[in-house]
This record gives C-alpha cells, sequence and structure tokens, in this order.
C-alpha cells in the first residue's frame, strides 16, 4: 500500500515530464494500433473467405480468360454444388481517383454464392430481370449518393467504351467486414457488347466460382477441375477463395511488411525515450535510493519504485492510446471510407496495444532499477548536497 | 555511560583504501577503536581524513578492506549486503547533513519509513510515530512535506526517523553542518537529550568545535589514524 502511494506521488513529482511522456505512449501506442489495424485489413478478405468456395482461373496468370463453355464440365464434377462466373472489368467512374471494384457476374448463381451480399427481394429481381441494370454495395451508393433508378457510368478500360448501367439494388454486407464497396453487372450484357464490337473476346470469362458440397471437397473438386483441362488451350488452376485473395495480398506483401516494421519501429523509439526519461528520474533520486537503502530497504524494493513508476507512466499512456484508437478508427472509417470497408479495431490489437505499453514501461525500468539497487549507498549518499 | 559494561562498539585493525583510477588511497590504516554504551562521540578531522568513512563502515554502509568492526555481539564485517541491511534497519538509526528526507512523503511517512520493513501493525506504527515526532517537537507539523519545513525542523523530523525504531546507535554525520547558529544549537540539545534520556550512543562527524563540545569524548582523525583528546 505504501509503495503504491510512493509511486503515485513519484509520478506526479514532475509533472511536465511525465505528461510529456505518458503523451508520448499514448501517441505510440495509437500509431501502433492503427497500423495493427491496417495491416489487419489487408489480410481480413482473405481471412473471411468461404471454405466452400473456390475459384478456377486461366493456369497461366488472371489476365488470361477461359471459355464459358467450362462451366457445363466443371458443373459436372463430383462434390461441386453450384457454379459462377465473371470477368474483372475495371471501369472508371469519373476519375482514375474515384477507384472501386466493378464486374461482370452471372447474377443468379453468383449471388446464391456469396450470401454476405443482402439484397432486398424485390431489387434482386429487379436486376435479374434488367440486363442493364447493376447493384452497388451500401457504402459504395451512400458515397456517390447514387439511389435505385439512377444510371451509372463507367469508362471501360480492359473493355473499351463508355458503359452505362442502370442501379437496380443496393445490397448490405451481412457482416461489418463484408466489403460492400463494388458494383456488379450481368455477365451477359458485357458478353453480348463484345460480340458485336470484338468478337474474339465474347464468351470468355475471367474467373468461375465453385460452390462446393463439404469444405473438405475443396481440394479434392479444384484438383478434379484442374485435371478436366490438362492439355487444353486454357489450362486452370483452381484453389480456395482464400488462397485466390491471398495471391492478391502477397502481391502487396513488402508494403504490409515495412508497415509492421514501422509499427514496431514505433514501439522501439518510445521505448528509448521512456528509459531515457526513467533513468534520469532514477539518476536524480540516486540519493533517495541510497537513503532508502541505508534504512534498510532492500534492492527489491527499489526495484518496485522504479519500475513500478516506469510501468504505471507506460500503462497510463498505453491506457489512453488504446482508448483513443477507437474514435480515431471512426475517423478514418469515415474519412477514408472508399479504400477500407470498415476499421474495426479488433480486441487482439487493444491487448496489443496493452502489451506493447507493458513492455515499453518493463524495458525501459530495467537499466535505472539496475542502477538503483547496485549504486553502492556511500556512492549515493554523496550525490547529495 | 556505564564504564564497567562492554564497549558497545569495538574496532580492531581498521583499514579502508579506495581506488581512484590506477591509484589506491588509503583512507584508514590500522584504526583501533573503542565506544563505550551511551557514549556519545564526536569524530572530527580535516576534510578527506577518513571520518565520514570510520562513521560508514561502523554503520554497516561500506565495507572494510581488513579488520572487524564489533557492534554489540554482532560482526558486522562478516555479514552480506543483504543481511547488513537487515542489521541496520534494527540497530542503527542515521542523521545525515542534508537531512535526507523524501520530499514527496509527509514528516509522518518519512519517520514511519523504516518501520515498514518491521512487522508491526499499523496501528502500532502510528503509536511509535507520534511519540517520536513528540520528543522532537513536531507533532504538529506530521502532515507537513519536507519543502514545508525549516532546515532545523527537517533535521529533527530526521531525527525522529532514526529513533523511532529505537536502535542502539545513532550515527550523525555533519547533522549541523546545514543549519543556522540557532537551529545547531537546537538539534545538537536533541542529540544530547537522546544520550542522557534515552541512552543512545551517539557517533557524530563534525566539523564544527562549538558541536563537538556536547560530545563525551572527541577523537581525531588525520591520515588515517586516530588520536583522542
Amino acid at each position: 500500500m505504501f509503495m503504491i502511494k510512493y509511486v503515485l506521488r513519484n509520478l506526479f513529482r514532475h509533472k511536465l515530464r511525465s505528461i510529456l511522456t505518458v503523451v508520448g505512449v499514448a501517441v505510440a501506442v495509437l500509431a501502433f494500433g492503427l497500423l495493427r489495424t491496417l495491416v489487419g485489413l489487408w489480410y481480413s478478405g482473405a481471412e473471411h473467405a468461404s471454405a466452400t468456395r473456390l475459384v478456377t482461373r486461366n493456369a497461366i496468370s488472371l489476365i488470361f480468360p477461359l471459355p464459358v463453355s467450362y462451366l457445363e464440365r466443371i458443373r459436372g464434377v463430383p462434390g461441386v454444388d453450384s457454379v459462377s462466373y465473371g470477368n474483372w472489368f475495371g471501369g472508371i467512374y469519373i476519375d482514375e481517383k474515384h477507384f472501386f471494384a466493378n464486374y461482370a457476374i452471372e447474377p443468379k448463381t453468383y449471388l446464391d454464392l456469396y450470401p454476405e451480399f443482402v439484397l432486398p427481394a424485390k431489387e434482386r429481381n429487379d436486376f435479374f430481370l434488367d440486363r442493364k441494370g447493376c447493384i452497388a454495395g451500401a457504402r459504395l451508393a451512400k458515397l456517390y449518393g447514387w439511389k435505385v433508378g439512377d444510371l451509372i457510368t463507367l469508362k471501360g478500360t480492359i473493355f473499351p467504351g463508355q458503359w452505362e448501367f442502370v442501379l437496380r439494388g443496393v445490397f448490405h454486407g451481412a457482416e461489418k467486414s463484408t466489403d460492400d464497396r463494388a458494383l456488379m453487372f450481368h455477365w451477359s450484357y458485357l458478353n453480348e457488347s463484345m460480340r458485336k464490337s470484338a468478337p474474339r473476346r465474347a464468351d470468355q470469362v475471367g474467373f468461375y466460382v465453385i460452390g462446393v458440397k463439404k469444405p473438405e471437397l475443396a481440394p479434392e473438386v479444384a484438383l478434379k477441375v484442374d485435371a478436366l483441362f490438362k492439355n487444353s488451350l486454357a489450362e486452370t488452376l483452381t484453389e480456395t477463395e482464400r488462397a485466390f485473395q491471398m495471391g492478391f495480398v502477397s502481391m502487396t506483401e513488402a508494403i504490409m511488411v515495412a508497415i509492421q516494421i514501422v509499427s514496431y519501429m514505433v514501439i522501439a523509439i518510445i521505448m528509448v525515450v521512456a528509459a531515457n526519461t526513467m533513468a534520469m528520474t532514477a539518476r536524480e533520486r540516486i540519493g533517495e535510493y541510497a537513503t532508502l537503502k541505508t534504512l534498510g530497504f532492500k534492492s527489491g524494493h527499489l526495484g518496485g519504485l522504479i519500475f513500478g513508476e516506469s510501468v504505471s507512466i507506460s500503462l497510463l499512456g498505453g491506457a489512453i492510446g488504446a482508448l483513443a484508437t477507437f474514435p480515431a478508427a471512426a475517423w478514418i472509417e469515415t474519412a477514408l471510407a472508399q479504400y477500407f470497408p470498415s476499421f474495426s479495431v479488433s480486441v487482439e490489437t487493444i491487448l496489443l496495444e496493452l502489451l506493447a505499453a507493458l513492455v515499453v514501461g518493463v524495458v525501459s525500468g530495467i537499466f535505472p532499477t539496475w542502477r538503483g539497487s547496485t549504486i553502492r549507498i556511500a556512492d549515493g549518499l554523496r550525490r547529495i548536497g | 555511560m556505564d564504564a564497567a559494561a562492554p564497549p558497545i562498539v569495538v574496532i580492531r585493525n581498521l583499514t579502508k583504501s579506495y581506488r581512484r583510477g590506477s591509484q589506491s588511497i588509503q583512507v584508514l590504516s590500522g584504526i583501533n577503536f573503542d565506544i563505550a554504551r551511551g557514549e556519545f562521540v564526536a569524530l572530527m578531522g580535516p576534510s578527506g581524513s577518513g571520518k565520514s568513512t570510520l562513521l560508514n563502515l561502523i554503520a554497516g554502509i561500506d565495507s572494510a578492506d581488513e579488520g572487524s568492526i564489533r557492534i554489540g555481539e554482532q560482526e558486522i564485517t562478516r555479514l552480506s549486503e543483504r543481511e547488513l541491511a537487515h542489521w541496520r534497519a534494527g540497530h542503527v538509526g542515521f542523521i545525515f547533513q542534508f537531512y535526507n528526507l523524501i520530499p514527496v512523503l509527509t514528516a509522518y511517512e518519512n519517520v514511519e519509513l523504516p518501520l515498514l520493513l518491521t512487522t508491526l501493525k499499523r496501528r502500532e506504527r502510528r503509536e511509535h510515530v507520534e511519540a517520536v515526532l513528540s520528543v522532537v517537537g513536531l507533532a504538529d507539523r506530521m502532515d507537513h512535506y519536507p519543502s514545508q519545513l525549516s532546515g532545523g525542523q527537517q533535521q529533527r523530523v530526521a531525527i525522529a526517523r532514526a529513533i523511532v525504531t529505537d536502535p542502539e546507535i545513532l550515527v550523525a554525520d555533519e547533522p549541523t553542518g546545514d543549519l543556522d547558529r540557532v537551529s545547531a544549537e537546537e538539534i545538537l540539545q536533541l542529540m544530547d537529550r537522546l544520550v542522557r534520556e534515552f541512552k543512545k550512543t551517539v557517533i557524530m562527524v563534525t566539523h564544527d568545535p562549538r558541536a563537538a563540545e556536547k560530545a563525551h569524548v572527541i577523537r581525531h582523525l588525520e591520515k588515517g589514524e586516530l588520536s583522542v583528546t
């Protein structure tokens, strides 16, 4: 009890120094938490991938198409429940800065395979019936102020021309982490246009999505699908949805690793700053520690005092930083809505933040504790006066 | 002071040297010295004569190169750091030139510090602290922080802290060195009272002849060797 009282009073002995250190730790912990959340989000698409969905693409590269005629053969593979297909469209809305995912799909099978895209029955039906219709994610529709019935024009890049769509529905994500910032339209609309303007590009799809009956059948079905098209002009590569998405994530792996390194660097820097503060504090109080040792207090007592102060400052900063993570993440989610499906902070991130603060406190207390507890009493007493 | 009683401090062939760079500086050489129970001893000598070193060795806060120091029944040169810390807490009270009070603790809490190492309960500790603060005349200032007290008052708090565990020996290193004449006189009278009324043995290092006059015995240290006045 006494030690706690002593530690608390020492905390506010140099108010400005303590406040600056607490703020420093809070800012570092906040930055650490936000960077960790960003990295987590990058991988979240893959983590939320369904275990019962496979993606089939051209074995050479995703940019090479597959014939739509593969559909029935894939459907016939034992273990396959349903199959859909689509094309990455890559259309531009207004200009390149307004990027969002847009692709052509076979509507019914696709939406059946992705129950996480929740669409009112009427809008779903309207979309199915309108060949020029499209659906957009709620966040995307909100961002651009789109309403059902609005005309949306995309400038084609992979498929040249001005493409007009009528918004027939707005889907919501079944979960907060579901990416609802995409636009989808009828693959048949794209294909018919291709038949007219570029017949050699017609009847081709960019990918197939396969629904398997049970997750444990996925590896077997993937092998069977790829075996079907072995030695054909367009060999396939079938992998789980998670592996497919990880393929995209791995393209930016270096950036993510760099962000992770920066997040640890932030903690390392504040650790050095906090250690310096604690070293200064301990140096100023060497005479006091020597007095306590003279009175019979042992190294363990001094360690408790110094560690107590160091850990208290760090945990106070850590708690403030962790609490500030929520409003900061909410602000980022609003301000950068077009880049992130959601920017929600996980419990794991908060625990990591607090752990980082604890590590900062413990590490920054080691040297001062060692110094305070090993100083010869006579030398320490000489520092007073 | 009982002349027939065995001495409380017995020092034999005490030697102490310090290293400064590659040089070894002999501070104390072959000191032999007894202090009777209840005696008030003043150690005097020029700066660097080794008087503070001798005081530190008697108090168990420094270690000798050679020789023995027996305090009561305990040969303290054979104790480990941990054992010495435990021994100091129960047997020696310290009075420093600059009081060495903890600035964030009140007078009461400063005096209570040594008792935190004992098994006394909170209520018992309170009784002890209030009693010694009354002895030094600061019962009405127990909630004051050191910065709210004068130098003389701070030294009286330090004396209260030194006697709160009822040690046999009080060691004082220049206890009046930082005080004005009036405050210094008050402190010396208080120390004299501790010897007369409470039968404490006091060993005091001082430069001040007026302070030394209060002592029963004055020992001079010069170039590491003792002489008696």
